[in-house]
């Protein structure tokens, strides 16, 4: 008698979860725009719109901004995570789940799986955009691969924030609302589109401490070059920090979702 | 002895400070339909919940299939299907997706889950449907989904909580008739109802549930005996002679008649009555030519057992979601 399925089944079992929330993407284009055509939207407009009068030319501007949009854009796509979650347990699919013999983790593993799969088509859409732009990159590919895995790393620990939000909302749409509304702050309260000396000093500690501008340093560490190694190691500590306090508090959460 | 599909024996669970359910026991032979009826709120969906491995219960075991509900929960698992209330398939997938993703979760191959996703389909008429995203399904199609979706796996076990909260009456009568095919394979099935109706219709054995307790257990003709007395009416040939024998039948059941058209009712409170009376207006050379007895409906019983009303056929309707 098998106390719980075999890791490999449990394996299976994860990866038909996730491409069940990749076939979603189907009969949601809008998901799939917020993944895609937003952040296109975003950039072309701050390129072409603002970029002359920020940075003196939108080539410039470009290069600035393009791995802010990309890490800004990877914090909007993590609150799919907890709207999905928040759907199949208010909806009853989390208990038809609960219900099977299936892996208590797959369910979770599988969102997370589907999660990186959509994180990375976004990277994938944003910086092919970039260099049909004109984006050129300075570092080498390997700083390319580097920056793209650091900030799936990131995603996946922050997924952990938005999976408690998931958790904890009454309905799909609190989810929806909580991100925006939590998420547009921190990321603008950032350097993604304007260098740091350019605030007035009060917010300059407050922009500079904000992790959305250290992985944004980071990104531009690896992409154009400068100093990588102190902010790449915050951006890590950062998401062992999300990890190591969300996690635990997801599970506690829906453990007593549960009952 | 065979063992029993379901055996439970004082099943607690507390909400906070309500307890939602305060000490159930249940035995089900394998092969058997059960109906757990009562009021919303009664505790029904919380005791399918505990025996289908959802929730933990406070206190009180419970095995399913022989395998007990909380330490050996995923062998239960292997066993069980649950169709909920609220109709748990993925709306944004469409009828053979979802079934496809099932089977692909209880291991099946792909071209297996699929073959068995075509099977099911067409089984419960949704062949039309199956390339169709489920949001655009009719509550009658989606709960079919649902049942289907629980057969994949071929369970020895049947859950079916409320299974026909929200359904037009047609789309009852078809889920009930595929319900009684399942019997009829062998399957074991607990029902939760509000519905008098449905119990009577479906299940072997009724089990009264209200504050969490059970009230009262039976078949549905035990049940109905039990409570309140059965009914004999008797229509004459020669409608004249009513008063007659009115006053005759009055005299034998200590109590008046009450006039049912063109018919006669006396509640009989013994079995030795209903001869005493055939006899009493045989004796007078009063023709009788039509005997009836009546069953109490369960309403009646519903509302002696727990001193409410029970939800009418009318309000069915307008509860549906």
């Amino acid at each position: 008698m098998r106390p719980s399925p075999a890791l490999s089944q449990a394996l299976d079992q994860t990866f038909s979860l996730a491409w069940r929330s990749l076939v979603q993407l189907r009969r949601n284009p809008w998901e799939l725009g917020d993944y895609s055509f937003q952040p296109v939207l975003f950039l072309l407009l701050f390129v072409y719109i603002f970029g002359g009068a920020i940075a003196g030319s939108t080539d410039e501007y470009l290069t600035f901004m393009l791995p802010g949009i990309v890490v800004m854009n990877m914090m909007f796509v993590t609150v799919y995570i907890g709207h999905g979650l928040n759907t199949d347990l208010t909806r009853g699919y989390f208990d038809r789940l609960r219900a099977m013999p299936v892996a208590r983790w797959a369910p979770l593993a599988g969102r997370i799986l589907a999660d990186l799969v959509k994180q990375g088509w976004s990277i994938v859409l944003l910086l092919g955009l970039g260099f049909l732009l004109g984006f050129r990159l300075e570092t080498s590919i390997a700083g390319l691969f580097a920056m793209s895995a650091l900030v799936l790393v990131f995603a996946l620990a922050f997924s952990w924030l938005m999976i408690l939000v998931g958790i904890l909302a009454r309905d799909p749409e609190h989810v929806q609302i909580f991100g925006f509304t939590a998420l547009f702050p921190v990321t603008f309260v950032s350097n993604v589109f304007v260098p740091v000396d350019t605030l007035p000093h009060w917010l300059q500690g407050v922009v500079s401490a904000n992790p959305v501008s250290v992985l944004t340093d980071a990104c531009r560490g690896l992409l154009l070059g400068g100093p990588v190694l102190s902010p790449v190691l915050v951006s890590l500590a950062w998401s062992l920090a999300f990890v190591a306090v969300f996690l635990p508090l997801s599970l506690a959460a829906l453990r007593r979702r549960l009952g | 002895m065979e063992e029993p599909a379901i055996q439970a024996s004082g099943l607690v669970k507390h909400f906070g400070k309500t307890v939602a359910v305060d000490g159930v026991d249940l035995l089900i032979p394998r092969g058997r339909v059960l109906g757990l009826l009562g009021p919303n709120g009664a505790g029904k969906t919380t005791t399918v919940r505990m025996l289908a491995t959802l929730t933990r219960p406070d206190a009180g075991t419970a095995q399913v299939s022989g395998y007990d509900i909380v330490d050996q929960a995923h062998e239960v698992r292997r066993r069980i299907g649950l169709t909920g209330q609220f109709a748990s398939v993925d709306e944004r997938l469409t009828g053979s997706e979802n079934l496809f993703l099932i089977g692909r979760l209880l291991g099946f191959s792909r071209s297996d889950a699929r073959t068995r996703a075509g099977e099911l389909l067409r089984r419960f008429q949704l062949e039309n449907a199956a390339d169709r995203p489920t949001q655009g399904y009719s509550g009658g199609m989606r709960r079919r989904l649902d049942l289907a979706a629980s057969l994949v796996g071929e369970p020895e076990i049947l859950f079916l909580d409320e299974p026909s909260t929200g359904l037009d009456p047609r789309a009852r009568r078809l889920l009930w008739s595929l319900v009684r095919e399942l019997v009829a394979d062998g399957v074991t099935v607990l029902l939760t109802t509000q519905y008098l109706d449905e119990a009577d219709t479906l299940a072997d054995e009724i089990v009264v549930i209200d504050h969490g307790k059970v009230i009262a257990a039976g078949t549905p003709e035990a049940l109905k005996r039990r409570i309140g007395a059965r009914t004999l009416l008797l229509g004459l040939v020669d409608a004249a002679r009513m008063d007659q024998a009115e006053s005759i039948l009055s005299h034998i059941a200590g109590h008046a008649p009450t006039r049912q058209g063109e018919r006669l009712g006396v509640n009989l409170s013994e079995h030795a009555m209903l001869p005493a009376l055939v006899r009493a207006l045989d004796e007078a050379g009063i023709e009788v030519d039509e005997l009836v007895l009546k069953d109490p409906s369960l309403d009646e019983v519903f509302l002696a057992l727990t001193g409410q009303p029970v939800v009418t056929e009318a309000e069915h309707e307008g509860t549906s979601r």
